[in-house]
């Protein structure tokens, strides 16, 4: 029963993230921004209507959106969500879960290469550069959590992450846990590292991607861009909200309340921060390799 | 409080490797003096003596205030402010500065030390430092970087005696700190003569021979 908490509010509350982001970017600029509510509107919109495919496109096409978006929820069915214990746990969930994601990842860019278009194929190279350099630091992190907790499942890893864990290797918690933001930011293609609103080739990395899908597929694409971005942030949240009362309702609360942080967080860097040069992405994703490496450094005492 | 202030000195070592404004990098590398000029303090908590206390203070007010506003003065003669592309570029350096952290952890393990130090990673740190100096001496184009990767240098050696050698004669410490504090003026002195007589302070330039009589020449 509480195994299948995790997973109901991944799927419930994903689109609310992308609400908050939009919400807290709008009282930065001083507009009232759309309802928090509006991605829900707009899949529900999307879901209703029909789609358009080339005739130079092929089954990969029809494909993308939604393998992409079956591997996300499989991804998170073996998140934890905090001291919420996730649906599936086993030895070696991690490299699953982060399996799955590339797997997304990898079916959204040959459908965007499907299109024949150049410029969705620039998108695709970028994307696929970026998370070549992500990926390790996303294992890195992975290593470094399992070495401090000494556990191989994601839910044993999160559970064990307690105020004490805190105290006792703290350094190496909060290290991996800015590595981490660097990659949710990156694996979400948000600033600094893609601009989520633009829509000029100079910056367009994600966005470019998924701009020929319509309808019910753009609806699978824009939902399972939400749900990565839970799951990412469920990472993150983990680490940096040590709540394990034992109580559900306690760890849920408090996670859900992190997970709302990491929304306003993503809003306010949005706001203050122009995006970095593109030169700039594989050294800051560098970095975060780097953070994650002295963490492992830091547990082997 | 140890484990923290020795990762922030790893952390500034990365931002040192990874950044192209000088401005920054003097910066981050006083930070980094600050850092290890307050690890007697830290290190040794429980016995303050006005020596270590001494000690401490002559290190922050060096590596802290005297060595940056010699470095910022020697850049605003040369007029620099970015650096050139360096031999190795910047996501290598990093790359670079991880193996050299996680080589000086390995070759802390190695070491036979004489008695106990206060933290396991003390020495692998100030090992990591001296390492990410001479790694910055050697792959940096510009004079006023050089000088820099001496004094981070420099900072690790500090760090390296605080941790081991507390005991050593004041007068020792007293005159390793004046010949860092002399040779980073004279560097100042000289990168201003450099860049007034060849126009730049780009090392990887300064080997060539040719001046402005041969330019005559050239028809």
């Amino acid at each position: 029963m509480i195994r299948g908490a995790a997973l109901a509010c991944a799927l419930l509350f994903a689109p609310l993230l992308i609400g908050t982001i939009n919400q807290t970017k709008a009282f930065f600029a001083g507009r009232r921004g759309p309802p928090l509510l509006q991605p829900y509107f707009d899949l529900w919109k999307l879901l209703r209507k029909g789609a358009v495919y080339s005739r130079t496109t092929t089954w990969v096409f029809r494909a993308g959106p939604i393998v992409g978006l079956a591997a996300t929820i499989g991804a998170a069915a073996l998140v934890p969500l905090g001291g919420l214990p996730a649906a599936l746990a086993f030895e070696g969930d991690l490299l699953v879960a982060a399996g799955l994601l590339a797997l997304a990842r990898f079916f959204t860019v040959i459908a965007a290469l499907d299109t024949g278009s150049a410029f969705e194929g620039m998108g695709a190279s970028r994307e696929v550069q970026f998370s070549a350099l992500a990926e390790p630091a996303l294992f890195l992190a992975f290593a470094a959590l399992a070495r401090a907790t000494g556990a191989l499942s994601l839910t044993e890893i999160y559970g064990r992450i307690s105020v004490a864990a805190w105290m006792q290797s703290g350094p190496s918690f909060a290290l991996v846990a800015a590595a981490l933001g660097v990659v949710f930011l990156t694996e979400n293609a948000r600033i600094p590292v893609d601009d989520p609103n633009t829509h000029l080739e100079l910056t367009m990395i994600h966005e470019v991607m998924v701009l020929d899908h319509g309808g019910p597929d753009f609806g699978f694409v824009q939902y399972g861009a939400a749900l990565k971005m839970w799951v990412l942030g469920s990472l993150l949240v983990g680490i940096l909200i040590p709540v394990r009362s034992g109580r559900w309702w306690l760890d849920g609360a408090a996670a859900l309340e992190g997970m709302f942080w990491v929304a306003v967080g993503v809003g306010i860097v949005e706001s203050v921060m122009a995006r970095l040069r593109l030169l700039r992405v594989p050294q800051m994703l560098v970095g975060a390799g780097a953070l994650c490496v002295l963490a492992i450094v830091l547990g082997m005492k | 409080m140890t484990d923290l202030l020795l990762v922030a000195v790893v952390l500034t070592n990365f931002v040192l490797l990874g950044s192209s404004r000088l401005a920054a990098c003097i910066r981050v590398a006083a930070a980094q003096g600050i850092l290890v000029g307050v690890m007697p303090l830290i290190l040794y908590h429980d016995a303050v003596s006005v020596r270590t206390a001494l000690i401490a203070a002559a290190g922050i007010t060096l590596k802290g205030i005297v060595f940056p506003w010699l470095f910022f003065r020697a850049l605003r003669d040369v007029d620099v402010t970015r650096e050139v592309e360096p031999f190795v570029g910047y996501t290598v350096s990093i790359l670079i500065g991880v193996g050299a952290v996680a080589g000086s952890f390995w070759l802390g393990s190695r070491l036979v030390v004489p008695r106990p130090v206060p933290s396991a990673f003390v020495i692998p740190v100030a090992f990591s430092v001296i390492f990410i100096g001479l790694f910055l001496i050697v792959s940096r184009k510009t004079a006023i970087s050089q000088a820099l990767g001496y004094l981070v240098m420099e900072n690790g050696i500090f760090a390296f005696g605080v941790s081991l050698a507390l005991e050593e004669p004041f007068l020792v410490e007293l005159g390793v700190l004046l010949d860092v504090f002399a040779a980073t003026f004279l560097m100042g002195i000289m990168v201003f003569h450099i860049s007034r007589e060849f126009d730049h302070i780009d090392v990887g330039r300064l080997a060539s021979l040719k001046d402005w009589t041969t330019r005559r020449y050239k028809s």
